[in-house]
């Protein structure tokens, strides 16, 4: 493990920030912290790069144990809180700061530049860069210490579907070289496709960590959407499948659509009600899940659904 | 534990001070506020200065004023004068004020602290480099001034607060040796500044406080202070340097003054550390320590307020206000036996020696009813002298307006040939009679006379 946490607390005053952690990060994997706001992930994540210690428990990265007043050991970067840039400098000003303090060559920043697609904008004021230029530019300054532990919060803030992608690339590529890549993101589509395990953090506490696929597999059930070629036939044969749910369009969705049917049930429940549909001689046309799989996790580990949308409350 | 990174872990390297300090450093200058300020700092003054200089109007409420047309030393030190009490400490307000602050505002503490994996580090390479613009603008200050002073005014000698001549070579020296004691409070101010930075954060309040320090202290010396407590103020050395400009030197509240201001610096720089280590940078709520402030800063600093002045009111032989009619008595008839060698000199007439002179004053306060003790617009000395082969004795009679700081302006009041006019004819032309109207300065730590 290249990060071990074991039951970590951290304080404010009387606010339980982390409420004994546990958390193991393999090198060479992408590990996602989720968790509603005020969770302790920006909390959690400080630690990680040494900006604070905890008040109890350990904390273990690269094989040193961190301890008040310790920095993270070299080859741990990344940022929280946005990736604090000097506005009043140009991109390259920045990066050749923190190549110049942390004792890295110069050479590296047209290429990290390059990686985040910032290399036109490099003799440019950050001042009048957009969120997620600030976002790729705080990334390419982690990049510049070829991290072998790299912690980001909401990497993916600001960011256009294109420069998330770009960014997506350029983690997967580092995880592939070894490094341990632990984020911090609202963005579920993002984790799932980017995260070999998650942890789910509410009120500073662990509810779930592991795999993403387990997490997906801790929620019974699913809301789906289905449209098919005769909504009304596959409404009756919906209603006759065990183990599935027809719920009223007009409970997901703002603008009801009298094409689709919405049912919630297990993953074999839907199967079946796919196998019967065609029996029918229905076509199905779209079949999804109403809220990514973790997305659906998320709100139902943390208890932030509402009555519409959690899968495992009964209606 | 397993590891699937080849690499060893290394320790954590602390980012080097050098690299900080220029990194620091290029934050600062890079600012266009900073940029403006360096460039006024080594340019305004001498503008200034030569500008005045050329004028027939001279500002003479200003220590040295008297003096601009006549020599480019002076101008530095009215530059200096004015400085002392609002631009030096409004200069450390915008630099060391704003340099921790600036990080709080930019939301970058996490990243500095990431990169640069010291916090003592970063305090220190911040500290040094807001300390290398302040003294850049000081010096810039002291340059610029004396450029524009003696390119207008030319290398003349310059007269002391006690009416003798320094030479050109001597001025230069004391002028610099007077910019450089005002550099110690000015890095008190700055360390103030740091202290407000780091505990005010965001807060206005923080930048400001090396200026409000400094309007408080400007209050506090208009009050009439024992003079062991007026030494001990952070400030005092802003006005102690005109102590270099008498012969001999009033070198002991210039002394006192630079080590009380230093150790403001150290205290409050040493506050501000630990202040700054014990931050948590992970509360994202954090916003300084609010009500805490009283107990963290104010106190410490009053503290060291009393024990210096403890320690100067036990270790120096001065009491009440400094000021009694002693002290002033010598000082009048020095400054005036100085300065009739010079009218003497300018008018042609023989020259005479101060000890020829063998001139004496006598000064009372207010009448008999009142002491002859403390600053008061209310002094007035009649100055007697001998002239060497007659036997009549020479008297001249000056009203006083002494400020509790020591210094005092004598204006003339009669007779009308030696002190009743503004201007002396001069084989060069007109020239400010020496004797009209003159600065002095009394003491405050040499012994207070008995009764």
């Amino acid at each position: 493990m290249t990060v071990r946490a074991r039951g970590v607390s951290k304080f404010f005053g009387d606010v339980v920030a982390l409420d004994e952690v546990d958390l193991d990060v393999a090198a060479g994997h992408v590990h996602g912290l989720v968790g509603p706001n005020g969770a302790g992930k920006t909390t959690l994540l400080g630690l990680l790069l040494g900006l604070s210690a905890a008040d109890a428990g350990s904390l273990e990265i690269l094989g040193t144990t961190l301890r008040r007043g310790s920095a993270a050991p070299d080859g741990v970067t990344g940022f929280v809180d946005g990736p604090g840039l000097y506005p009043w400098l140009t991109a390259r000003q920045n990066l050749d700061a923190v190549a110049s303090l942390r004792g890295d060559g110069r050479s590296g920043i047209p290429d990290a530049l390059e990686q985040v697609g910032l290399g036109e904008v490099a003799d440019d004021r950050v001042r009048g860069f957009s969120l997620g230029m600030r976002q790729r530019l705080g990334l390419a300054a982690a990049l510049l210490v070829r991290p072998r532990v790299l912690v980001l919060d909401e990497p993916a803030n600001g960011l256009d579907p294109a420069g998330a992608r770009q960014v997506n690339r350029v983690l997967t590529g580092l995880a592939a070289t070894g490094t341990s890549v632990i984020l911090s993101s609202h963005r579920m589509d993002d984790l799932a496709a980017l995260c070999t395990e998650v942890t789910l953090l509410t009120a500073g506490r662990v509810v779930f960590s592991g795999p993403v696929g387990k997490l997906a597999a801790e929620i019974g059930e699913l809301d789906h959407r289905l449209r098919t070629s005769d909504p009304a036939t596959a409404q009756r044969v919906a209603s006759l499948t065990p183990g599935l749910r027809v719920l009223p369009g007009d409970e997901l969705f703002r603008r009801p659509d009298d094409d689709v049917l919405c049912v919630r049930g297990s993953v074999p429940a839907v199967d079946d009600l796919v196998e019967r549909l065609v029996g029918a001689g229905v076509a199905v046309r779209e079949l999804a899940p109403v809220v990514a799989p973790l997305e659906a996790a998320f709100l139902a580990l943390t208890g932030a659904a509402d009555g519409s949308l959690g899968a495992d409350e009964p209606r | 534990m397993t590891s699937a990174v080849a690499q060893e872990p290394r320790a954590a390297r602390p980012a080097p001070v050098l690299r900080g300090y220029r990194f620091e450093l290029l934050k600062l200058v890079v600012q266009w506020r900073v940029r403006l300020l360096l460039l006024a700092c080594w340019l305004g003054p001498g503008v200034f200065v030569a500008a005045i200089s050329r004028q027939s109007s001279l500002p003479t409420d200003t220590l040295f004023g008297r003096w601009m047309g006549q020599t480019g030393w002076a101008g530095s030190l009215v530059v200096l004068s004015f400085c002392s009490a609002w631009v030096l400490p409004l200069l450390t307000s915008l630099i060391a004020g704003e340099v921790f602050a600036a990080e709080d505002r930019v939301g970058t503490w996490r990243h500095l602290l990431t990169v640069a994996r010291s916090p003592r580090r970063v305090f220190g390479t911040k500290a040094l480099a807001a300390l290398t613009v302040v003294v850049l603008l000081a010096a810039g200050l002291a340059a610029s001034s004396v450029v524009g002073g003696v390119a207008a005014a030319g290398d003349h000698p310059l007269v002391g607060l006690d009416g003798h001549l320094l030479g050109p070579g001597q001025a230069a020296g004391t002028v610099l040796l007077a910019w450089a004691a005002a550099l110690a409070p000015t890095l008190a101010f700055a360390a103030v500044g740091l202290l407000g930075s780091v505990t005010l954060g965001r807060s206005p309040m923080g930048l400001l406080l090396p200026a409000l320090l400094a309007l408080l202290l400007q209050v506090v010396q208009l009050l009439p202070l024992p003079v062991a407590v007026r030494v001990a103020l952070p400030s005092y050395a802003l006005l102690a340097w005109r102590g270099l400009f008498t012969d001999p030197a009033q070198g002991g509240p210039v002394v006192v003054g630079v080590v009380v201001s230093l150790a403001w610096a150290v205290t409050a720089t040493a506050l501000a550390y630990r202040l700054f280590l014990r931050r948590d940078f992970t509360d994202l709520a954090y916003d300084g320590p609010g009500g805490r402030v009283l107990a963290r800063i104010v106190l410490p600093l009053a503290a060291l307020l009393a024990v210096t002045a403890g320690v100067v009111a036990a270790a120096m032989p001065a009491s009440g206000s400094g000021i009694d009619r002693s002290k002033l008595q010598t000082s009048m008839a020095t400054a005036y036996a100085h300065l009739y060698r010079l009218q003497s000199r300018e008018l042609r007439r023989p020259d005479v020696t101060e000890t020829e002179l063998r001139t004496t004053a006598t000064c009372d306060k207010g009448g008999s009813r009142v002491d002859d003790v403390g600053p008061g617009n209310d002094w007035r000395c009649v100055v007697s002298w001998h002239i060497p082969g007659a036997t009549a004795v020479g008297s001249a009679i000056y009203q006083l307006d002494l400020t509790a700081d020591g210094r005092y302006v004598a204006d003339g009041d009669g007779p009308q040939e030696v002190n009743g006019f503004f201007l002396v004819h001069t084989r060069t032309g007109d020239a400010p009679n020496p004797l009209w109207q003159f600065d002095g300065s009394v003491d405050l730590l040499s012994a207070t006379s008995k009764g």
